[in-house]
This record gives structure tokens, C-alpha cells and sequence, in this order.
């Protein structure tokens, strides 16, 4: 029997692959982040002249959204791509092999790992020439990207999850405005301590993507701050603990065999 | 030692939530190497008992066996001697014929070495190494099956189960999957287990044949036997004129059951076919006026109409 690790890496290939041969699954998460941070960079800039704003630079500030746009992009890959072998059959077909449960969900996210450090790269890449330079060094460039790969599983989990409980690629896309909703009522385009409107304050510390984009935002701007990076990576772990927990479940039930 | 390839059923049901039993105690054995076509219309259970016998769904009740190992509680070990291309050809998109034997070799475990000469030699044996690679998303209907039925094989199943295996492809292709499963059941012992709502497909390569209707067996046997079975033909006539119909089906009465016919009345003989002499004879006598007259061998949708009071001609695929 093939080992559950090369199964592992035959599926995070092929997941690779896949995606490498849709340009638009590639070539949309990497410049759609980078236009809208050009968009808001320009447009929002005068923030930074705000007392109390944490840098001079707004490209650096925003810097973050761009890998919190990349969990979305995660979440839709890994949905997609899982809801459509099994509304063509190709899941029955892997069913049918002696492929372990755990390599088919593994593997999958493994290839969503891999695609989001790659975005991850770019957006750095970006911020570099844009003149960001990332306060916590290249130790903390390292974390970014750690960072960046968590994310990536996390909600590539709740895509998975979503793929295999409900079998189908709608249902799994219908999910994108609603992350997108918890995206733009977070810090993304202010600090939480600057915000005027009070119940957008309360909506905002209250959204645990609010403490993603702090996380980030941490090692680009302030440097090594360890209650920023706990919570980011503990709200990282729980949503990849519970997604996980359900996809495994909803894998179980449907490889019922 | 060897457990034999055979398949065997005892009383499987499924039933459905808020359905109903798709499946209905079925029963039965398919020999090693034998090819047993499963045939029948729209819903009458073939691919619940496909996705049965190959372990994707649990059944509700009853036991089946495939190659010696039960479904339910020895499911890897079936998995491990059976190939099978479901009713859609499970194939992905983006992937290359080639890429595709591939991964499914690596899946099957087998040695490194031998993945590749194993799909080239399967491509070729489908026809598909000029297409091997391109993307599986430029394959017509038919290419798509043979590359499915390439992929069943990679592993060397004991025991083969094609759903619906030649819907929607051409003559063509057709005719090359029946000859490719036939050599799979003659020169390589393969079981196969195959469903079909084509009386001509059952008919030309299934050694035995169980026609099932609501989830339940309603007739089993060699496709000689079960003809036979039935044994009278079945005389066609055309009447000359829209009005002769009425005369025509009462004086057809006079020989035999009237049996359902698209184009004119049809009658299942008595006499077997030394009745159409006398059929002739009171068509002359009455001065009914016929535009054809044709004698039918008698056919496995005969069988199907004879067990079920319906025909099976013109249904669709489960």
C-alpha cells in the first residue's frame, strides 16, 4: 500500500496542478489584493497623518489585508476543487482506492498551502518594492509566511468542510460574501483604537479577523509584539481545529465504504 | 489460497429516507469470468446494487459477497480486487489521459517503475495513446469512457463492474468497449458485472442476464433461455389505411396476445411461427388490407414485457 505521506503528496500535486492550469484561479488572488491595496493606498492615505495611526507608511498598514484576502481565495480553492470531484465522480473514484481519509483531505489542503505561500511571497515581494520593510527582519518575514500558510489551511478547512457536507460548488462559492462581509467589518482599514463609530468598533473587536490583521500588521510595522501573534495564531488554530474536526467528520460520513 | 471471482447476493435491500426500496431483496450469483448483464429501465435499482457491490453504500439489509469478501465488513479487501467505471465517467478535467493512469496507479500502490509502461500499455489498449496527452477536458463522450474503463483496470480487478458503461457513445466506440470487455472476460478471466437499458448490448455480450424492475429480479438466465422462455414471435402488421387498425387488432386477436407496437398491431403468436401462414390466410379472407407484415424473433424486451406487462424499448438509463 502506497504510505499515507506519498498519497499525501500524489494529491497536493495534483491540487497544484489543477490550479496551475486555471490562470484566472491564479492569476485573481494575486492581483486582485494588489489592486485594491493600490486603490485604498491612494485613497486612504491621509490616515496616516491621524494622531495615534502606527505608521507613516499606509502601504505597510495595509499590507495585511492582502493575506486575509488570501484565506478567502484558500477557502474557495479548496472548496471548489473538492465539491467538484464529488459532483463529477472523481471522489467515488478515489473512494474506490485504497486512499486513507485523512491523505484525500490532506493532500487537498496541502496544495492550498502551497498556492497561498506562493501568493504570500508576491505580496511581500509587492510591499518590499512598494518600500515596506517588515520590522521583525527576515525572522519575521519567515513568521509572515508560517502565518500565511495557516491561514491557508484554516480556511481551507471551512472550505473543505463546506465542499464535503453539502456536495456542491454553489453552496461552497455562496460563502465568499460572507467572509468578505467579516473582512470589511474588521480593522482593514483603520486601527480599532481610531475608530469614530462606536458600534463599528464593537463589531470590529469583536470580528476575529480584526486579530488576524493585527497579527500581520505586527511584524510589518511594530516589530515582535507577543499578544498580537498569540491571538493570531490562537484564532488561527481554533478555526483550523473545528474546521478540520467537521471535515473530517463530513468525509467520514460521505466515504461511507 | 485463492478466493474464487465470483459475486454473490443474498436478499440486499436499500432503502432510501422517505423513499422507496430502491433495492428489494434481490438474490443473486454471477460465476468466475462470466460477464452478467444487469438489465433494466429508468429507477429500477441497477446502480444502488452497482454502489452496493462496489462499497460505496452501506445496504440496509441482506449480504453480498464480491471475490469472496463481504461488502460491509471487509470493504478494503473488495476494493483491492475490483475496478469499476461508474454511470458518469469520473474523470478530472484538467488532467491528461496519462497523468490520470498515472495517479491512479500511484493510488493502487503500484512500484514506481511500472506506472508508466502500465498506463501507456492501457492507453493503447483503449485507443487513447495519440490523446494521452492532452487534457481530458477536450475528449469526446466516448473517449471519456474508454479512459474511465482504462482507469478500472490499471489495478488488475478480479472483478469488473460497468454501470451503464456505453450511454450516449456511438456506434463506434460502442462496439470497440464490447469487444475490449469481451477480451477482459475471455483472455483474462475478469468478472463483469455490467448494467445496461440496451436489450442489444445485454443480449450480444452478457452470458447470463437478470432483468430487475422495482428493485426486484424478475428474471434471470442466458439470453437464449429467457427467449426461449417466452418462445413465440411476434407478427408486426401495418394496416394499408388509418382506418383498418380496428379491423386489423380484431382479427390479430384471433392468434395470440396483442402486444404494444409503435407503428401498427402487433400480436404474440399461439402457434409459434406456423401461425403467420394463418394469419395470411384470414387477412385474405377478411379483406383486410396490410402495408407491412413482419415476424420478430422473439427479443429480451419481449422477456421484459412478458414479466413486467410493460416494454422496456424507449426508457432511459437509471
Amino acid at each position: 500500500m502506497t504510505s499515507t505521506f506519498d498519497q499525501v503528496a500524489l494529491l497536493a500535486r495534483r491540487s497544484v496542478i489543477r490550479t496551475w492550469r486555471q490562470p484566472a484561479a491564479v492569476v485573481f488572488p494575486l492581483l486582485f489584493p494588489m489592486l485594491l491595496l493600490a486603490v485604498n493606498s491612494g485613497g486612504l492615505r491621509a490616515e496616516t497623518h491621524l494622531p495615534g495611526f502606527p505608521t507613516k507608511s499606509f502601504v505597510a498598514f495595509a499590507l495585511a489585508v492582502p493575506f486575509i484576502q488570501g484565506a478567502l481565495f484558500a477557502t474557495m480553492n479548496a472548496g471548489t476543487d473538492l465539491a467538484r470531484d464529488i459532483e463529477s465522480g472523481f471522489m467515488s473514484r478515489l473512494s474506490l482506492t485504497p486512499l486513507r481519509g485523512a491523505a484525500l483531505l490532506a493532500g487537498q489542503l496541502g496544495g492550498v498551502v502551497v498556492l497561498g505561500v506562493i501568493q504570500a511571497c508576491f505580496y511581500l515581494l509587492v510591499g518590499l518594492a512598494a518600500g515596506v520593510r517588515p520590522a521583525a527582519g527576515i525572522l519575521g518575514v519567515l513568521v509572515l509566511l508560517v502565518f500565511a500558510a495557516f491561514i491557508a489551511l484554516a480556511f481551507g478547512a471551512v472550505g473543505a468542510w463546506a465542499a464535503l457536507r453539502t456536495g456542491s460548488t454553489e453552496a461552497v462559492q455562496s460563502l465568499f460574501p460572507i467572509f468578505f462581509v467579516f473582512l470589511f467589518i474588521s480593522s482593514m482599514n483603520i486601527p480599532r483604537n481610531l475608530m469614530a463609530t462606536t458600534w463599528f468598533r464593537y463589531a470590529a473587536t469583536a470580528n476575529p479577523v480584526s486579530y488576524l490583521l493585527e497579527c500581520v500588521r505586527s511584524l510589518v510595522i511594530t516589530g515582535w509584539n507577543g499578544q498580537a501573534l498569540g491571538l493570531g495564531f490562537a484564532i488561527l488554530a481554533i478555526v483550523a481545529a473545528v474546521a478540520l474536526s467537521l471535515a473530517s467528520y463530513s468525509l467520514r460520513r460521505r466515504l461511507v465504504r | 489460497m485463492d478466493r474464487p471471482n465470483t459475486i454473490e447476493v443474498e436478499q440486499l435491500v436499500r432503502e432510501f429516507k422517505k423513499g422507496p426500496r430502491a433495492v428489494d431483496g434481490i438474490e443473486l450469483h454471477v460465476d468466475s469470468g462470466e460477464i452478467y448483464g444487469f438489465l433494466g429501465p429508468n429507477g429500477a435499482g441497477k446502480s444502488t446494487t452497482v454502489l452496493m457491490l462496489t462499497t460505496l453504500l452501506p445496504p440496509t439489509a441482506g449480504t453480498a459477497r464480491v471475490a469472496g469478501y463481504d461488502v460491509v465488513h471487509e470493504g478494503p479487501q473488495v476494493r483491492a480486487r475490483i475496478g469499476a467505471a461508474l454511470q458518469e465517467a469520473a474523470l478530472d478535467p484538467l488532467l491528461t489521459g496519462h497523468e490520470h493512469l498515472r495517479l491512479q496507479a500511484a493510488l493502487q500502490a503500484i512500484p514506481r517503475a511500472e506506472r508508466g509502461p502500465r498506463a501507456d500499455e492501457l492507453l493503447q489498449r483503449v485507443g487513447l495513446s495519440e490523446a494521452a496527452d492532452r487534457k481530458v477536458r477536450g475528449y469526446s463522450g466516448g473517449m471519456k469512457r474508454r479512459l474511465d474503463l482504462a482507469m478500472a483496470l490499471v489495478h488488475r480487478p478480479r472483478v469488473l463492474f460497468l454501470d451503464e458503461p456505453t450511454t450516449g457513445l456511438d456506434v463506434q466506440s460502442r462496439t470497440a468497449l464490447w469487444d475490449e470487455v469481451g477480451r477482459l472476460a475471455r483472455e483474462d478471466g475478469v468478472t463483469v458485472f455490467l448494467t445496461t437499458q440496451y436489450l442489444e448490448e445485454a443480449d450480444v455480450l452478457a452470458d447470463r442476464v437478470g432483468i430487475i424492475d422495482h428493485g426486484r429480479i424478475v428474471a434471470e438466465g442466458t439470453p437464449d433461455a429467457l427467449k426461449a422462455e417466452i418462445g413465440r414471435p411476434t407478427l408486426e402488421a401495418v394496416p394499408a389505411g388509418e382506418d383498418g387498425r380496428g379491423n386489423l387488432s380484431d382479427l390479430l386477436a384471433r392468434f395470440g396476445p396483442l402486444v404494444p407496437s409503435p407503428r401498427g398491431v402487433a400480436v404474440r403468436l399461439e402457434a409459434g411461427e406456423a401461425g403467420l401462414a394463418d394469419v395470411v390466410r384470414a387477412l385474405d379472407a377478411q379483406g383486410v388490407h396490410v402495408a407491412h407484415l413482419e415476424l420478430h424473433s422473439p427479443s429480451l424486451d419481449d422477456v421484459f414485457l412478458a414479466k413486467t406487462g410493460r416494454s422496456l424499448e424507449g426508457h432511459g438509463g437509471e
